[in-house]
């Protein structure tokens, strides 16, 4: 791999570098969130330091330095997915709210009585509840595609579901249970051959792969900066510039408006009609740091090291004669999440057993309660990849989960 | 915290033993009890007399070790027992993993169910723990109700 050493990048992550009940942290809950590089912690530092005001307001020299910070990250994201335009892109807090917000203001104004929306069984639930509500209030269908055995998609489950009646079409590009990438790309094509719009949650697949959303030609694509180097509390809302100026806003308040009357308001343009109040201006700084960390790594080596991983554990969590893995095998189409069973051993037990060797992972539903009752699935443990994880954490994870079975009692 | 004094030979025994664990045929209370956030799910059965005596107990249902092992260790407990004992039993386990109660004498009524002491030590284990007897309270309080 060009110029990749897993062991220098690591130095650059102060919280990897520490230990855990006295042993070296093997963190494997990537899915969830992952660490930050001090390149990031530095930018936040920095801005708070030098700047730290609020953007769009008061003529000032900070004023004026925050709205630049503030509009660079903005413009920064834009090139990272390819939109057409800065516009196009939206500061939320999370891939939560940018789903909320398509829900509240789209769906609030063309969804009618008998529209249908449409996601995977396999969706979080950020991607399934906001939908649920619309869908009581304005009396439409909440559908749902289902997986094949090998836990993908068939193109004809698809065109059965997607009908004329659909209007919105919502699914993770990367499933963070399963670990499935689906083919979005094709998915939006047929939802746009019916005249229903499609909305692309890349919370697991923006840190992970080039996204590029004219390439996708989706409608909407939500991320979250913290499951990518970045901090907690900024998240993006791509939406094509012809959706955005349709929509009413969603929050009110300041920096959304032009003129406010006694009992009337105009509404300021994109992308400031979505950004009620004053913005998380470090979060934004921080996510165009972390956006220039995860470029000058590249997408190229941050792949080839996570199916290397995904590759060898898949391989060795296959030995293992008690261990059931829910997610494809194939490594085709597939991302570095790997959610598995230890049959006898309920996680909260497997956690509890590993973290004492240092590792974390992640026991429970996943925020994914209907998959899980698809698959009947017993309660699950997952581990999760990110490019900064080794062959030897692998190795550590796969030691940690052999004992398991011997302190519950099991014989083997 | 040491596993060993987490996954104890007792609470193992009890967590992979059967001997409470299935349905009672002429229950006159049940209760279900879950930590939607990690997967414990118990129901709770109990044949109270007239007297208010609990005359047999049982449960069902799935989870980790400690919160099965808790619940099997609870049952043995109040069997027999008056329901205003074992809701005063309830009361001092939860005392114990709160570290209200910590003198080993007062929780000497707990018997068996004193292993338990540690996971106060180890927060996110505590609900698995404390799930059975949060149960058996609102077992007995609906139980009064009714
Ligand atoms: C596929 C997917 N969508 C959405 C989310 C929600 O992300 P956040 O909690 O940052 O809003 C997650 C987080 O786990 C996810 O994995
Ligand atoms: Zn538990």
């Amino acid at each position: 791999m060009k110029g990749f050493n897993v062991e220098e990048i690591r130095k650059d992550f102060p919280t990897l570098m520490q230990k855990v009940n006295g042993k070296p942290l093997v963190y494997l809950d990537n899915a969830a969130t992952t660490h930050k590089p001090i390149s990031v912690l530095n930018a936040m530092q920095d801005y708070y330091e030098k700047f730290n005001a609020n953007p769009n307001r008061g003529a000032h020299f900070l004023g004026v330095s925050a709205t630049e910070l503030y509009e660079n990250a903005r413009e920064r994201v834009r090139q990272f997915i390819n939109a057409k335009s800065a516009r196009e892109i939206i500061f939320t807090r999370n891939a939560t709210e940018s789903l909320n917000l398509i829900a509240y203001s789209y769906g609030m104004k063309f969804i009618d009585e008998g529209d249908e929306i449409v996601v995977l069984i396999s969706e979080h639930h950020s991607n399934i509840v906001p939908w649920q509500k619309i869908a009581h209030m304005k009396k439409a269908i909440l559908k749902y595609i289902y997986l094949n055995h090998e836990y993908r998609l068939d193109m004809e489950e698809v065109q059965t579901k997607i009908t004329d009646r659909t209007k919105i079409v919502s699914l993770a590009q990367m499933s963070n249970v399963l670990g499935t990438i689906f083919p979005v790309k094709e998915i939006a094509e047929y939802a746009h051959s019916k005249g229903a719009i499609a909305i692309v949650d890349g919370a697991q697949s923006v840190p992970h792969m080039k996204v590029d959303v004219q390439d996708l030609n989706t409608d909407f694509l939500v991320f979250s900066g913290h499951k990518m180097l970045g901090p907690m509390g900024i998240g993006v809302l791509y939406g094509k510039k012809e959706l955005l100026e349709k929509m009413p806003p969603f929050l009110m308040g300041g920096d959304m408006i032009e003129y406010v009357e006694e009992q009337t308001t105009t509404f300021a343009e994109l992308p400031r009609k979505f950004e009620a109040g004053t913005p998380n201006v470090e979060g934004a700084v921080g996510l165009k740091a972390a956006i220039d960390y995860i470029e000058e790594i590249g997408f190229e080596n941050i792949n080839e090291q996570e199916m290397e991983l995904t590759a060898y554990a898949l391989e060795r969590l296959r030995e293992m004669p008690h261990v059931k893995i829910y997610g494809p095998i194939d490594l085709k189409d597939r991302g570095g999440v790997i959610t598995f069973s230890l049959e006898g051993c309920h996680p909260h037990d497997v956690s509890t057993i590993v973290d004492t060797c240092g590792v974390a992972l992640r026991a429970g539903h996943h925020c994914a309660q209907p998959l899980m009752k698809y698959l009947k699935a017993p309660a699950t443990s997952r581990i999760s990849f990110y490019f900064y994880n080794t062959k030897e954490e692998v190795d550590i994870f796969i030691d940690s989960l052999k004992r398991v079975r011997k302190w519950l009692g099991y014989e083997s | 915290m040491n596993l060993n004094e987490l996954y104890t030979e007792l609470i193992l025994e009890h967590s992979q033993s059967g001997h409470n664990r299935k349905h009672l045929d002429h229950a006159n209370c049940s209760e279900r009890g879950h930590n939607p956030s990690c997967g414990d799910d118990i129901t709770l059965e109990l044949i109270c007399d007239e007297e208010g005596t609990i005359k047999d107990a049982s449960f069902t249902g799935s989870g980790c070790a400690i919160s099965q092992a808790s619940t099997s260790i609870m049952i043995d407990l109040i069997k027999g027992k008056s329901k205003e004992e074992a809701e005063k039993l309830a009361d001092i386990f939860i005392s114990m993993i709160k570290k209200e109660i910590t003198d080993d004498e007062e929780l000497e009524v707990l018997e068996d169910a004193i292993v338990f002491k540690n996971i106060s030590n180890m927060p996110p284990r505590v609900k698995c723990a404390v799930l059975s007897w949060h149960t058996l309270k609102e077992a007995l309080k609906n139980k009064e109700k009714s």
